[in-house]
Formats: structure tokens, sequence, C-alpha cells
């Protein structure tokens, strides 16, 4: 234990840690007061300039639409045809150097310190990270993207199975089918986590091993020592901030506008923009009562619920879709996945570039650009694991069962598709015209009981995007208040409902697109932050005591 | 007529918490009790400390250093919570059930238009423990 008698300076943790140590008091830049009857707690300058600059941004999507939807409209693919090499290449590092440190010896070291005892157990810590960082997607995409990939983009130019005429090919069938989910797979299985885990370790080892605050600067102390209490770390932070309410607000527009198409499809309720404001409002609100109630009383309760219902979903369209037919798509997923990984991620010498370019590209682009915010989150409730737990919780079984996902929801879709091309609603929505939001409810339409289960399907969406944007109202909270934990809570409310403000405005006013487009591009610069951040981990880790040494 | 106070601290605000530190002392002495000081904190490092174990020596240095300037008994008892913001009176009240304290000592802002919205820590420990519960308000 620490000497009792000493209160001003550092003790030594319990058990060896290395406690970087700096003159920087965490706060000691805030602004406290109270605007009325409400008390704040605010770091100065990143509350007030991130702010200001979402305003901006707003106005400027508001009064020059078309400026705005051109420049970003252009800006996007440019940055996903020219740096294609590079989003793909710095993914790749991510997953050898994650699947590096599982096996290496630093895979002991305990986030928190040796004697840290985990936070959460592994449900509602796995609940948690899964909904805060993809669930969403899998709602969207899992239907999709490997009837997409099967029979269109033609992935390593494997040829599709469905002719001009719509009839099928017989000979293609297998190895389209195949490489549907491999290409699918690929997207949502290790890279992605990778990104997120390179993220959520730095600030965790930074903030709990190394006592600094739970902010993305800490990350790049050893890069830039005391000037990250500066404007560099300012700046770092407001980006942040920046991609997360930005990628928040624009996802929360599409979602809303992609739940009102399902809600149209299954039960005629009008596609227009006051539904969509009122179902913002709704998530907005279901957001306020979680973050309200607290980490544990609203996000983690949320997320293990719906990581239930969603559960529930998988099972019943792995039995109603034939769960034999299906588990042979998981394992003929995996093996395909498995065969074609690096092949996939090759980016040199590729002819399918609609593929590469337009999918595998762009999601690494939005994955990173969604990693400060889900990287953050997973840091807050990972404390008291070890490295290897962490990566293999964070990397190894997110991918698993994202792989078994797609297989369920994919699989089902495509032997739809295959089995009766003629009258395959998947086919008329994926295929014949191209229709993301409607996917999911015409794969399950092909299943039965459709009503309860397209249902149950919105509800998910709703719910993810709750469970999105708690998380994600937490994180910006945390950073804005110079990584104060426990700020007061009428600023947790601002961010959240300001993030609900910005998207019904950008949803009424237009410009959802363009901000998006803009999001994605901030992926560009946070891979260099992310590819720094690999270093940063390294660093880290050697200071730190291993189990056994 | 107590036996044992609770006094919750916040020690990144200790300037805000002279009266009722005050407050404290005297009644411990007047009842002959013994007090408990409580705070609460996140695992993630804050103003206080920089880990829960560098917390508890704080305010276990905070506890001995009340003791000896007063003259009274007291210990500490430090909660580590995973969202403090919203957490801390069910962490409270929990804590007083845990250090078995019969009356809880408070600093508490003077009531404004947000308590009809978020009521004052000190309002919700009344309405929820068996302990008497003197708030004790800015001068």
């Amino acid at each position: 234990m620490a000497d009792q008698t000493d209160n001003q300076g550092i003790p030594e943790p319990e058990g060896a840690s290395d406690l970087i140590s700096t003159d920087y008091e965490i706060g000691q830049d805030n602004v406290e007061g109270s605007v009325g009857p409400f008390g704040f707690d605010v770091h100065n300058p990143v509350f007030l300039i991130s702010g200001l600059t979402i305003v901006a941004f707003v106005f400027y999507a508001l009064a020059l639409p078309e400026q705005a939807s051109s420049f970003f409209g252009w800006l996007r693919p440019a940055l996903t045809s020219n740096f294609d090499w590079f989003f793909l290449w710095s993914a790749n590092i991510f997953v050898v150097f994650c699947l590096a440190l599982i096996v290496s010896p630093w895979g002991s070291v305990r986030i928190g310190g040796p004697d840290a005892q985990p936070d959460y157990g592994y449900a509602g810590w796995f609940a948690m990270l899964f909904a805060a960082g993809m669930g969403i997607g899998l709602m969207f995409f899992g239907v999709l993207e490997p009837v997409y990939h099967m029979a269109i983009s033609q992935p390593l130019g494997v040829p599709s199975p469905i002719a001009e005429d719509g009839t099928l090919i017989p000979e293609n069938i297998e190895a389209a089918k195949r490489m549907g989910l491999a290409a699918t797979i690929y997207h949502w299985g290790l890279h992605p986590w990778a990104i997120y885990a390179i993220v959520a370790l730095a600030l965790a080892l930074f903030t709990y091993n190394k006592g600094l605050p739970l902010t993305i600067r800490s990350a790049f102390y050893p890069l830039l020592g005391d000037r990250v209490w500066g404007w560099w770390g300012h700046i770092i932070d407001t980006l942040a901030v920046f991609a997360t309410l930005f990628g928040l607000a624009t996802s929360l527009g599409f979602g809303a506008q992609q739940a009102n198409a399902g809600l149209e499809h299954i039960y005629g309720i009008p596609n227009n923009v006051t539904v969509q404001v009122i179902l913002i409002t709704g998530i907005t609100g279901i957001a306020l009562f979680s973050v309200l109630r607290g980490l544990d009383g609203g996000v983690k309760v949320l997320s293990e619920v719906n990581m239930v219902v969603a559960a529930l979903l998988l099972l019943f369209v792995l039995f109603a879709a034939g769960p034999a037919n299906i588990m042979g798509d998981f394992f003929a997923g995996l093996g395909a996945y498995a065969a074609d990984i690096i092949p996939l991620s090759n980016p040199h010498g590729r002819e399918d570039t609609g593929y590469m370019q337009g999918w595998t590209a762009f999601y690494w682009a939005w994955w990173i650009s969604w990693s400060p915010f889900v990287g953050m989150f997973i840091a807050r409730v990972s404390r008291g694991r070890t490295v290897r737990e962490f990566l293999t919780c964070v990397l190894i079984i997110p991918s698993l069962v994202c792989v078994l996902w797609m297989a369920v929801f994919g699989g089902a879709a495509i032997d739809q598709v295959l089995s009766d091309p003629a009258t395959s609603a998947v086919k008329a929505q994926v295929i014949d015209s191209y229709n993301p939001p409607v996917s999911l409810f015409a794969m399950l339409e092909g299943l039965p009981l459709a009503g309860i289960t397209s249902t149950i399907g919105i509800i998910l969406v709703i719910v993810f995007f709750v469970t999105s944007s708690d998380s994600g109202s937490l994180v910006i909270d945390t950073i804005t208040a110079g990584g104060k934990i426990d700020a007061p809570v009428p600023q947790r409310v601002f961010w959240c409902t300001f993030e609900g403000a910005v998207a019904i405005v950008l949803l009424i006013g237009g410009g959802l697109t363009a901000l998006q487009a803009m999001v994605i591009s901030t992926g560009l610069p946070f891979t260099v932050v992310l590819l720094l951040m690999c270093w940063a981990i390294v660093k880290g880790l050697i200071s730190e005591k291993r189990a056994g040494s | 007529m107590f036996k044992r106070i609770m006094a919750p601290v916040d020690l990144a605000h200790l300037d805000k918490l002279e009266r009722a530190l005050k407050v404290t002392a005297e009644e411990a002495k007047l009842h002959d009790a013994a007090v408990t000081y409580v705070s609460v904190s996140a695992a993630a490092p804050s103003a206080v400390a920089h880990t829960p174990e560098e917390f508890k020596t704080r305010l276990g240095a905070f506890a001995r250093e009340q003791a000896k300037a007063h003259g009274i008994n007291a210990d500490a008892h430090a909660i580590i919570s995973h969202d403090p913001t919203t957490d801390v009176d069910d962490a409270l009240l929990k804590a007083i059930r845990d250090t078995g304290a019969d009356l809880v000592i408070m600093a508490s802002h003077r009531p404004g238009l947000a308590d009809y919205f978020w009521p004052s820590n000190g309002g919700k420990i009344a309405g929820h423990t068996d302990a008497s519960v003197f708030i004790v308000r800015d001068a």
C-alpha cells in the first residue's frame, strides 16, 4: 500500500505499474460555472470550438447545399480511389499488430495494473462494445452485402451466377456464393475490430495504467509529451468530437429514413420527413433517458436487451431457413474468409476496383472515422482485462459473431435468391433495384411469421441507434470535459439533444449526404493517427509489468 | 444520540465543504460519535487521483487530517463507481448501510429550478434512508 502519511504526491499503484509523471492536472483547463440553474464543467477551449465548428458546418451545408454536396461528393470517392492502398495496408497492419500482441508476452499486461479487477462481466462488456460498435450496420448490411457481392460487385473477379435475363448460371453458383460471404465477412471481421481495438487499447493503457485523462489526446503523450495539453491536443480532441457528433447525427438521419422505409414496407406508414423527425425525436428521447440513467442503469441495460433480442432473431432465421444449410454456410463462409483474406487485403494489381474502392476502402474509412468514439467507449468499460483477454474479446469473438450473423442473414438471403430467382423479394430489392433499407425485410418476408420478425427487426434497428447515440453522448461529454467522467448531468443532456437536433436540421434542410461524406473523409487523417497509436501502444506496454516477470 | 456520522465529501471541491466539515466535527464531538468520510470516484483518472488506489490513499489521509485537526475519531470509505455522475446517490445510500451510519451530514447547494429535474443529492438521500440527514447549506 502507498505511504499513508503523504497525500500530495502520486503514490505507487498496487503492484508494479508505471504512471506517467506530468504536471498536468485533470480539469486544470476546465471552466466551471452555471448557465441559469444548469451547472457545467467543460474543457476550455475544446467544448466551445467543437460546438461552434459543428454549428458552422451545419450552416455551410444548409446555406450552400450544392457547393457542399459537390465538394464532399467529390472528396470522398477521390480519397477512397487515390488512397485505397493506404487504407488497405493500414488496416492489414492493425490486424497483424493486434494478433501479434495476443501471442506476445505483453498479452499478460493487465489494463488498470496487475491487481485490477474487471469492471464488467463478459456478457455486459461484450454487449456494450458490440451495441456501440456495429450493431446497426449488421441490421442494414446483413442481407444486402452478401447478396450484392455474390451477384453484382464480383470481388476478385468471381463471376455472377445470375445472367442479364435473370436466369441462373449453374456453374457459377458455388464460387459466387462462397465469395459473397467471404467478401462480406472481410468487411465485418478482423479488420474493423482491429481498428477499434487499436484506439481502445491505446486509450485504456494511457488512462488506466498511465494515469492520463480519458480523452483521445492522451494516446499521443509518448509522441508529443506535455505538448498534448496545448493546441496539439485541442485539435486532436476537437477532431474526435467533430467526427463522432457528425458521424452519429448523419447516421441518425439516414437511420430514420431507413426505419421509415421499413415501416412503409410493412405497415404502409407514409415515408416523409414528418415521420422521420418523429423517429429521430423518439430515438433521441430514449437515448436521453439512457444517459440520465447512467452507464450501468441505462447504456448497459439497453445493450444487453438488444443483444438478447438480436440473438433471438438470429436463432429464428437460423432455424426457419434450415439450420443444416445455414451452418454449412457458416463453415463455408469461415473457410472462404480464411482462404481469401490475403487476396482481398492486397490492394495491388486488382481489377475489381468497384469492390475494392467502392466498398473496402470506403468501409475502412468509415470504421476509422468511427474509431475515436467506439474505441474510447470500449476503453472506458475495459478496465481489469489483460491485453490478451481484451484483444480476444474485442477482435476474435466479435469477428466470429459477425461471421455467424452474415452466414445466417446473408446465407438465408442468398438461398432465397438462388432457389427461386423469379419471385425472390431479396432479388427484387437488392439485385433488380438497389433498395438497401428494405433488404432485411425482403429476406424476412420469405420466412414464416414475417409480420412479427419484421417488427422485431424495426425495433432492433431503433434500439441499436439508441445504444450508439447514448454511448456516443457519453464519449463526447467526456472529451469536451477534458477527460472528466463526472461532469454535471446537464452536459450529457446537451450533447445528446444537440446530436438529435443536428440530425433533424440536416434532414429537413438537406446536407446529410454531404456531411456524412465529410465524416468519412476524416478517416484519412485518423488512419495516420491510428498508425501512430500502434507505436504509442508499444511504448506504453514496454514499461508495464507483465505477469510472472 | 448518534454513534456514527457519515460525511460525503468531494475532494476536488473542498472549498465548498468548509461549513459542512465544521458542523460534522462539532456534531461528532457533541455526540462522541465516530465519523466516516465517504467519497465516490470513477476508476479513470480524475483531478483528485490517477488510480483507485491513490484515491483511497488520499481519502484516508484526508480523514486522518480531519481527525487530528478536530480531535475526533474518523475513518474513510472510498467508493469506485462506473458512472459517478448518475450513480452517486445510490452509492451513498449503499454506503450508509455498509458503514452503519445513523447520521449523515452533507453540504448542499441552494435549491433552484434545476432541482425540479435533477433533485439534489441531499434531497434524494434524505428521502431514501432511515438515518437522520443534516444538510448544510452555503452561508
